[in-house]
């Protein structure tokens, strides 16, 4: 068995992961990183997009959004705005996020409001990764 | 002498106002309960979140400015009022309004002018005759969420960045000592203030070495520092959420003690009255049997 990892997700709402693993992808602010075993002292933000872990065979896939990541003595901590696993997602909300999204979106656009804009665009990227996420059970 | 069927109509009435008040104790110290816990819950990310924030501030502190850091004299003041949205908790939502009354009060005699933010229902309705609320968040401290504290955050951040708006933000909510004491508590919001490292409870191991960042140092901050005041906004509703059921439960127990006095003083005169008619009638009853001999 190779060296495991604490792996620990942290939300406002409480912890959601808190195990050792053998490795975790996430999705940092320069691209998608990996962190195995005994990494070095590292501190990234994080991305909206979906992290992953591994535990022996099996691969668990998170949606998280907003946050960074901090990785010190053997130990990863993700401090994200939200963390759900992707069978705990509710597809239909998330498409129906995703909806009103694109429709705030032309709104926005068509008026020429950048903040709303982005804001829009922020919560149509949400809606997007969650239901990706989904699909990974 | 009031009647008897006003004494009783009114013993009545005491009795369902105190059976209301007993039901609402015991509502509030269930949701209390859920309030307590959500603060529980919150409580591992705060400690991380800071923990991170002054660790990165030491070290992103020689290089850059951050313009939400950025200390500039005083000619605006922004404060921000957390209440509850619904009343009938004691004094509890009064302290904070006054508290932010006498501030400004005070932001006033100094020249500086200010605007308010309020959160919940009720410091609105005090302050809105002050005409000085810029904007305000109804109807959301029994439900809120991050993205309700992030939506003000950025209000907020953005008035503070923009010309002309605020040059300091101050943070006015009730701070939950416990859940017999509740105060009103002022916070230094806006500009952020660097943090020091936490005091006493460095007993953890020293990180060796140092850190690998990405992006660097200064990067992170900036994106950190909105994140850091969602999390102080966030925090402060949760210790409103709390200190709210808290000090209805406390009122509502005066107030369900209060009506049981009522009751039982009520019930001493409704006996006294009931003696009084049973005399009465008794004396008209020898007077007439009297009268017929």
């Amino acid at each position: 068995m190779a060296q495991q990892i604490a792996l620990e997700v942290v939300t406002p709402a409480g912890a959601v992961v808190s195990e050792e693993v053998d490795i975790v992808n996430a999705p940092g602010y320069g691209g998608d990183f990996g962190v195995l075993a005994n990494h070095a002292p590292f501190l990234s933000t994080i991305k909206t997009g979906i992290l992953s872990y591994e535990i022996g065979k099996n691969r668990h896939y998170l949606m998280v959004s907003g946050g960074f990541c901090e990785v010190s003595n053997n130990k990863i901590t993700f401090l994200v705005e939200s963390a759900d696993f992707g069978h705990q997602i509710d597809v239909e909300r998330a498409m129906r996020a995703k909806e009103r999204a694109e429709k705030r979106l032309a709104q926005a656009s068509a008026q020429d409001e950048s903040i709303n804009l982005a804001r829009a665009e922020a919560s149509l990227q949400r809606a997007l990764i969650r239901l990706k996420a989904a699909n990974f059970k | 002498m009031p009647s008897l069927k006003e004494v009783k109509t009114k013993i009545v009435g005491v009795t369902k106002t105190a059976q209301i008040t007993k039901a609402m104790n015991m509502v509030a110290s269930a949701k209390l309960r859920g309030a307590q816990e959500k603060m529980e819950a919150f409580r591992p990310y705060t400690a991380k979140f800071n923990e991170a924030m002054s660790n990165l501030s030491e070290r992103a502190n020689t290089g850059g400015s951050y313009p939400l850091m950025e200390k500039r004299d005083v000619k605006s003041v922004e404060l921000i009022i957390i209440t509850s949205d619904r009343g009938l908790c004691g004094s509890f939502n009064s302290n904070i309004i006054k508290l932010a009354e006498q501030k400004l009060k005070e932001y006033e005699a100094e020249g500086k002018t200010v605007s308010f933010i309020c959160v919940g229902k009720k410091g609105f309705q005090i302050l809105k005759k002050t005409g000085k609320v810029r904007k305000t968040y109804a109807d959301i401290m029994g439900t809120f969420q991050m993205f309700n504290a992030r939506e003000i955050a950025t209000e907020v951040s953005e008035h503070f960045l923009a010309d002309g708006g605020s040059d300091r933000v101050e943070l006015l909510f009730g701070e939950f000592k416990s859940v017999a004491i509740q105060r009103p508590a002022t916070k230094e919001f806006l500009p952020v203030q660097p943090l020091e490292a936490a005091e006493g409870e460095e007993s953890g191991p020293q990180i060796s070495g140092e850190y690998i960042y990405e992006p660097s140092a200064e990067d992170i901050m900036d994106v950190l520092q909105p994140l850091y005041l969602n999390v102080m906004i966030y925090h402060a509703m949760l210790e409103v959420g709390a200190s709210e059921h808290a000090a209805r439960m406390t009122a509502m127990d005066n107030a369900t003690n209060a009506c049981n006095d009522m009751i039982s003083n009520l019930t001493i005169l409704y006996n006294k009255a009931r003696q009084a008619a049973i005399t009465a009638e008794l004396m008209d009853i020898v007077g007439g049997a009297e009268a017929l001999k």
